[in-house]
Order: structure tokens, then sequence, then C-alpha cells
């Protein structure tokens, strides 16, 4: 007897709503990307565990995964050179001290 | 059921160090340790998709994720100075926000789960499942029929070139360009 | 050359003056613009003369005898329904012909005198641009096709008076005046407006053609569709036209209306001469004789109060004259006087033939009054010219300084007095003659007046021009430069001679004319009383004397009373402030302030705090949004999964 479904998706629940928290309480930006990168691989368990033990016939679910960690990469990169850009003009990168487009 | 077969057992390990590792994540104080946390939750995420007989998708999380976007994380860390090292003040209010809202969520996905009812053949799915081979990925990655994925494939591709130029001119020093 | 293409310039040429000098008066010196101004009149002047001089001796006769009522040109302006047009058009008939004679004669001499005592004003431009859409708009007035468009110039007269009283606006009692002035007669004007609509709502027409068109002795369109019906137990017909005759009364200062004609004399002189004397003031004579048949035949007993306000407003204010010493004001009382002995003239009028004398006699005192008055009024300016004072104990033995003016003053007076050979004789005495045909109180009643009339216009002339010389100091009077006494003496010359034209052939309600004659029975006692008032006066003031004091004394309540007008102004007050503000505007204004505008600050004040209180989510915080937007996805999935 198998693992059910159910358990993989408690566990991508939690860690999705782990991430949530993260995103919403973390101050600085590096922290909250980690978040995002926390509910990513969250849908992409989920993704995974429908493809393998609902619809195994095809592989969809698998592939949305490959394709979320292809584009997880991109924005991660993407992300930490504006992070790392941001950092150079204010010398911070606090989400609170960052608010010039604001005015 | 017997649910403590060897791999069950594996499975309660994985699952309880991605939740372990993921609360560490968004919880410790210093930025350095939560990226060490990251890579141990998407080490065992691997885990799991091994478990699942995906192998080729645990071997891409481990190298993507583990291997290149962690390490772009703790570059970024490092390069950040002091980030390393400081700790972060959260204020009581926010967090305590941020706990209710998960909180929450948490319980409505959990009763919808609860109640939703899966009805899954293990069987079958095992069977069909035991006989995924690299081969079969090629194909539905670079196939053009329905369930192949070829189009999406593209589009990644040139997402990811328009990325590595983007990555590169936002990094860029622009000191030289003022001259 | 066709009246079809010279009347469009009688109006269209003043109000291209008016715009050009209104607009560009800045940019031209004022010399310039005066005689820009004045140039364009004279054009309009010669147009007008030539329009009504051809209609009175060449087209305007027709073959039966009468009088033609030609329609120049009439374009459709407004449509409201099927029926109901307003048009601007050219209506030329006996009385309008008349006053475009005299509109044109007095504001040309007054665009010419002005030239002289506007010099160096501030403001020369913008006085001749008013003066400009005045004659424009009082032109349009006379010529209306309708009674509508006479509604739109009635207006804009008012707007130009307002103008004019208002011209020295850093005064506050100016603009005191002009603002009394405008709400009098824009009250006034709100009765015109209503007796307008409740007309046109009847007869669905404006048109003065089917309003005044006589058969068998009944306006016909009148008296089919609005005969009969009655409104609180009176006829509506006499409602409307009482209506109307209530905006006439406004406009030419009728009791209790006049209150405003004497506080309108702030403005400058000439404009006082044209506007307050001689031209708008009498548009409320103009419209009732408009439309005479209507009150003849329709609403007989209109017409009758008309002739007893008429009546009591002539003698008040020939009585308020006596007393005042502001020398404009005394001349402003007694326009109020005179232009009521046309009202009376017109109240007792007749129609039919020689029975319409008291229309004739009205339209023909309306003309000589015009001149004489105007004459008056411009002497009065250099008067003031000279002395630099309105008040009667400034002046003194003037005839020695100001010989020109002394001579025109004179033969004025004696014209308003009604001594024989002068204008105002002929058309007084026919104005008695009617009354004295309709009923012997308003008969005894005029010749009083009459009396009066030469009392108090003497007592001006002597204390002005006789009387002891106040210390002048250094500063000797002298007379007028040139373009102030020709008008002057232009206007003295109409004075003398316009009584002897043959008005009663031309001008009659029933357009036929007829031969008239003077009543030796009835003329002969008025100048009697002509010359006794104005022997009292020269007896009194020829010299100084103790006299005026004793009459003082002996009657001084009444004297009070009538120095101060007899507190029309003070009851005004008391109505306006004591009752209307304090009874109906003050809780208006309560409930305004407090609930209209409480509840408008409520409004603003839940916004205030709401927008206050949300104000966070605006923050910028891209977490916050995250949280909000997560706590509505989850509000969305628990509500769309579990309920």
């Amino acid at each position: 007897m198998s693992i059910p479904v159910e358990y993989y998706l408690i566990v991508s629940t939690l860690l999705f709503f782990i991430g949530v928290y993260g995103f919403v309480v973390r101050k600085n930006l590096i922290s909250i990307l980690m978040s995002i990168e926390l509910m990513l691989n969250a849908v992409s368990i989920n993704f995974v565990a429908f493809n393998r033990f609902v619809y195994p016939e095809h592989l969809e679910g698998y592939m949305y995964s490959l394709f979320v960690i292809v584009v997880a990469a991109a924005e991660t990169a993407v992300a930490i050179s504006i992070i790392i850009n941001v950092y150079r003009k204010m010398k911070n990168i606090d989400t609170k001290s960052i608010n010039e487009l604001k005015n | 059921m017997e649910l403590l077969t060897a791999s069950n057992i594996i499975f309660f390990i994985l699952a309880a160090a991605i939740i372990l590792f993921g609360i560490l994540t968004v919880t410790s104080k210093k930025v350095l340790r939560a990226a060490t946390s990251l890579f141990f939750v998407l080490f065992c995420i691997a885990g799991l998709y091994l478990q699942m007989n995906y192998q080729f998708l645990a071997a891409v999380q481990l190298s993507v994720y583990a291997g290149g976007i962690v390490v772009l994380f703790v570059f970024a860390i490092l390069l950040i100075k002091n980030l390393g090292e400081e700790t972060e003040q959260l204020c009581g209010a926010k967090r305590a926000l941020g706990i209710i809202t998960a909180l929450t969520g948490l319980v409505i996905s959990l009763i919808t789960i609860y109640k939703y009812g899966f009805h899954t053949d293990s069987d079958r799915c095992n069977d069909i499942a035991a006989i995924i081979d690299m081969n079969e990925i090629g194909q539905t990655l670079m196939g053009t029929e329905k369930f192949q994925y070829i189009l999406p494939f593209e589009a990644a591709s040139v997402l990811l070139l328009a990325c590595i130029v983007g990555s590169i001119v936002i990094a860029q020093n622009h000191k030289e360009e003022k001259k | 050359m066709e009246l079809t293409n010279l009347a469009p310039i009688v109006l269209a040429l003043p109000l291209l003056m008016f715009m050009i000098i209104g607009l560009f008066g800045y940019k031209m010196t004022p010399k310039f613009s005066g005689i820009l101004g004045t140039t364009a009149f004279s054009i309009v002047t010669i147009v007008c003369y030539y329009i009504a001089l051809t209609y009175f001796f060449g087209s305007g006769r027709l073959a039966d005898g009468s009088m033609a009522k030609e329609v120049i040109f009439n374009f459709e302006w407004l449509r409201f329904s099927e029926n109901l047009v307003i048009s601007i058009g050219f209506l030329l008939d006996p009385i309008s012909a008349m006053m475009l004679i005299v509109i044109s004669t007095v504001s040309l001499m007054v665009h010419l005198y002005s030239m002289g005592y506007m010099h160096g004003e501030e403001g020369f431009q913008r006085y001749y641009a008013v003066l400009s859409l005045f004659s424009f708009a009082m032109l349009g007035l006379v010529v209306a096709t309708n009674i509508f468009q006479m509604y739109i110039f009635w207006e804009l007269v008012g707007v130009s008076s307002f103008l004019l009283i208002s011209f020295y606006y850093t005064k506050p009692s100016a603009v005191k005046a002009a603002k009394k002035a405008f709400i009098v007669t824009r009250f006034a004007d709100m009765f015109f407006l209503m007796g307008i609509l409740i007309l046109s709502f009847y007869t669905q027409t404006f048109d003065f053609g089917p309003l005044t068109e006589v058969t068998n002795n009944h306006v016909a369109i009148v008296s089919e569709t609005m005969g009969g019906v009655t409104f609180c137990g009176l006829s509506v017909i006499s409602i409307a036209v009482f209506l109307i005759f209530l905006g006439g009364a406004g406009k030419s200062a009728m009791f209790p209306f006049h209150i405003w004609l004497p506080d309108a004399m702030e403005g400058p002189t000439p404009a006082s001469a044209l506007i307050h004397a001689a031209t708008m003031v009498v548009a409320g004579v103009y419209l009732v004789a408009r439309l005479f048949p209507i009150y003849f035949f329709e609403a007989h007993d209109v017409l009758t109060i008309i002739a007893y306000i008429g009546a009591f407003t002539s003698l008040f204010a020939a009585v308020i004259a006596c007393t005042q010493t502001d020398i404009k004001r005394v001349l402003a009382f007694s326009t109020i006087s005179q232009i009521a002995y046309m009202m009376v003239a017109l109240g007792v009028s007749g129609y039919e033939g020689s029975d319409g004398l008291g229309f004739t006699a009205s339209m023909w005192h309306l003309f000589t009054h015009a001149m004489f008055k105007a004459t008056l009024f411009l002497a009065a300016g250099c008067v003031i010219h000279a002395v630099h004072s309105n008040e009667m104990d400034a002046m003194g033995n003037l005839r020695k300084h100001l010989k020109i003016t002394h001579i025109a003053f004179l033969i004025a007076c004696l014209a308003i007095a009604g001594i024989p050979i002068f204008s105002g004789f002929f058309s007084k005495d026919e104005i008695l003659v009617a009354a004295h045909e309709a009923s012997p109180v308003i008969y005894w009643c005029q010749t009083l007046v009459a009396g009066l009339t030469a009392f108090y216009m003497f007592r001006l002339y002597y204390r002005i021009f006789w009387y002891n010389e106040p210390d002048y100091g250094h500063h000797t009077p002298h007379e007028s430069p040139a373009n102030m006494w020709i008008p002057l003496m232009v206007l003295t010359v109409y004075t003398c001679t316009s009584g002897f034209f043959p008005f009663t052939e031309y001008i009659s309600p029933d357009l036929m004319g007829f031969e008239s004659h003077i009543h030796w029975n009835i003329a002969i006692p008025s100048v009697i009383v002509a010359l006794i008032g104005i022997g009292i006066a020269t007896f009194m003031y020829k010299k100084k004397t103790e006299y005026p004091d004793k009459v003082v004394a002996c009657i001084k309540n009444t004297y009070h009373y009538a120095y101060n007008k007899f507190y029309i102004d003070e009851v005004y007050l008391f109505i306006t402030h004591k009752i209307i503000y304090k009874c109906i505007c003050d809780p208006i204004a309560w409930f305004d302030r407090h609930i209209i505008d409480g509840f408008m600050n409520l409004l603003s004040w839940i916004t205030n705090k709401t927008s206050l209180e949300i104000k966070s989510f605006q923050s910028g915080n891209v977490q916050q949004y995250a949280w909000v937007f997560i706590l509505g996805v989850l509000s969305i999935v628990a509500l769309t999964i579990y309920l």
C-alpha cells in the first residue's frame, strides 16, 4: 500500500502556507524571494502528485513542474539581479525603505 | 492498511523534513541560514519526486534548484554587505497577521482536501508510472501531438534567453554609460 | 433706398459699435472711441430719420387715410411649439417711427455732449460702449414685432441702465443705486414675463400683429381664447395685462416701483438724460401704448387702474420734487411725475377717432418730454460741470456765468411748465383735455400737478440761475465747451418747435388720425395755474428771502415727509429687511446652512474619515497587498465552495 495522494497534498499545502507566511512577514527582499520559491515548490509537488496518482497515462503535471522549475530559475536570476541593483543604489533591501516610486 | 513500509517511512521522514526546514526558512533570523534551510527543503522535495518514480524530475530539481538557484541566493546574500549576519526584527502584529492568514488558508485547504475524496486506483497508477523512461519524456517534450509540449519548451528557451540578457543588463554597472 | 435694406443698419450698427468699442476700446485713445461711437451713431440717426420721415410723409399713409403697420423684416429666431415662435423683426408704425426719432435724436445729442462732459474720465471707452449697447437695445425695443422680442430688449436696456448707473463703480453709493435699480426693475420684469406667459399661453402667439388686431370692438384673438376664463374671480385677461403693466411700471418708475429712479441719478448726467429721462423710462408707457387695444377693449378696468396709479404717482412725485435740494433729484422726480402724466393720458384715452386723444397726447408728451427733459438734464450737466456739485446750495446767480445754458434751461422750464408756444403746452393741454373728458378727479389732480410742476421747475431755475451768489472761491464757473452747448441748443430747438407738429394726424390708437385744436377752456386754466406756480417760485426764490423757511415752518411735518420722499424707501427697507429677510430668508438661510450644508458636510466628513481609514490600503507596501490578496482569495474560495 503506497501513500495516498492526500498526504502529498497535505505536505504541499503546509509548505505553501509556510511560504505565504514568509512572504507576508519577512522584511528583506531575498527572504521574500525564498518564500516564493517555497510556494512554487509546493505547487510543483501538487502537480507531480496528481500526475502520478490520479492521471498517470500522460505526463501533464510532470511537464508542468518541469517548466515551473525552468521559469523559477529564470525568475530568480532576474529577481536577484534586480535586488543587487537595488542594493547598489540604496544600500538597503528592506521593503519598508524602498519606496522611491511611491512619491 | 500497512503504512509502515520502508518507502512510507521514508515519505514521512521527507515530509517532516520539508515542513521543518520550510518553517526554518521563513523564521530563521539570519538569511544565510534561511538559504541553507531552503536548500534542504528543495533537496527533500527531490526525494519525494524520486519516491514517485520520477527520477528525471528529481534530477532536474536537484541540479536546477538545489544546485543553481540556492547557489544564486547564497551569492546574492554574500554580495549584499552584512546581510548574512544581520538579524531581522519582526514586529508582533505583522507576524500575528501572517500566522492568522496562513492558518486560515491552511484550514480551508485541508478541509477541502479532506472532503473531496480522491478516487485513486493505486495499482493501476503504479503499473503505468513504473514504465516512464527518458525516451518518453523526450518525446513528450519535443512532440507536437496532443499531450506533447514543443511550444512551451520553445517558449521556455526564449524566456531563458531573455532572462540571461535581462539579468546582464540589469546587473550591469551603469557608471561607464554615464560618462 | 429700400427700407428692407436700411432697417437692419439701425440695429446692427450700434451693436457692432458696442462690440468694437467694448472689446477693443482699451486699445483706442478715449477721444477716438468717442468719435467712433458718435460718427457711427450719427449714421444710425440719419437712417432712423430717413425711415421715419419716409414712413410719415410717404409710404406710411395708406389709401384709406390710415397709417400702415409695416413689418420691414421678421425672421424666426426660436420656435417653442407649432404656433409659438419668437421672431426678431422690425415693425414700423406711427409710434415706433416716432420713437426712432426720439431715441436717435436724444442719443446722438448725448453721444456728442458726453465727449465734452465725460472728457478725461476713467473708463471713457466703457461709457461709449455701454451707450452704444443701450442705443441698440432701446431701438430694438421700440421696433419689436412681438412681445417677446420686446422683453429681450427690455432686459437689455435694464442691463445697460445698470452698467451706466454703476459707471463710477468705485463709489459705494453708485454701486448701491445700480443694484437697487436693477433689483427693482428686475422684480417688476418678473411680472412682465408672467404676463407674457399667461397671454401667450392662451393666445398661442407673441406677435403684436394679431394681438392688436381690432375687429368689432374686440381684439379677436384675445377675447376668443381668454374671454370668460377666470382665476380667483378675476378675468385672466385682466390679470395678464395688469402683470404686463406692472413690468412697465417698474421701468417707468410708477408708484410703488419709483424708488430706483432718484437713486439712478448717481450715473453720469448725460446717461441720466438719455436713459433715465428721455428713453428707457418711457418704455413702460410705450409698452402700454403698444398693447393699447387689448387694454382698451379687453381689460378696460385695468386701464382705469393705470389712470389712477398714474394720477397718484404724478402728484406724489411732484410734491416730493418741490422739496429736494439735489438738482438731479428734482429732475428725477419731475421725470417720474411727467411719465405718470403720460400713463394718465393712456388710462383715460378712448379708441376711435378723436376719442383716442389721450393716446395721442401721451405719445406727444412722450416726444416733447424727451426733448425738454433731455435739455434740462444736459443743462443741469453743464451746471454741475461748472460748479462741481449737485446741491442747490453750491449754486446761484449762474445766469451771468453760463449764458447759453441759462437760455436753454429757461426754455425747457417754460416748456415743462406748459407755457404757450413751447412744446410742453401743446402736449399737456391735450392730456388735460382727455382727462377732463374722462374724469374730473383726474383732471383736477393733473391740473394741480401742472401748477406744482411749474413751481418746482422754477424753484430749480431760480435757485440755479438767480438767488444769491455763493462763494465760488477762486474758481469762477464758466460756460461749457462747444461740444456740450451745441447739443443743448439742438434739443432746445426741438423743445421750441415740436409742439407745432400735427401729431394727432399721424398718431392715434386706431391709426386713422384726426384733427385737433387747442381747447382754450382747458388750456387757459392750466396756463393760469402754471403762471401762479411760476409766480410763487419767483416770489420765493428769485432772491434769497425768508419765505421758504416760513412756509417750511408752517407745514413742517408735511415738508419732512416730502423731503424724505414719504419714507417709501424706508417702507421698502422695512418690508424687505424686517419681514421678508426675517421671516422668509433667515429660515431659508438657516435651513440651507444647517440642513443642506450640514448634509453635505456630513457626506464630506464621512468621505474624509473613510478615506483616512482606507488610506493605508494604498501604502505601496507589496507585502500588505499580497496579504489582502490572499485573504480575498481565501474568502472567495470559502464562499464559493462552502456557501
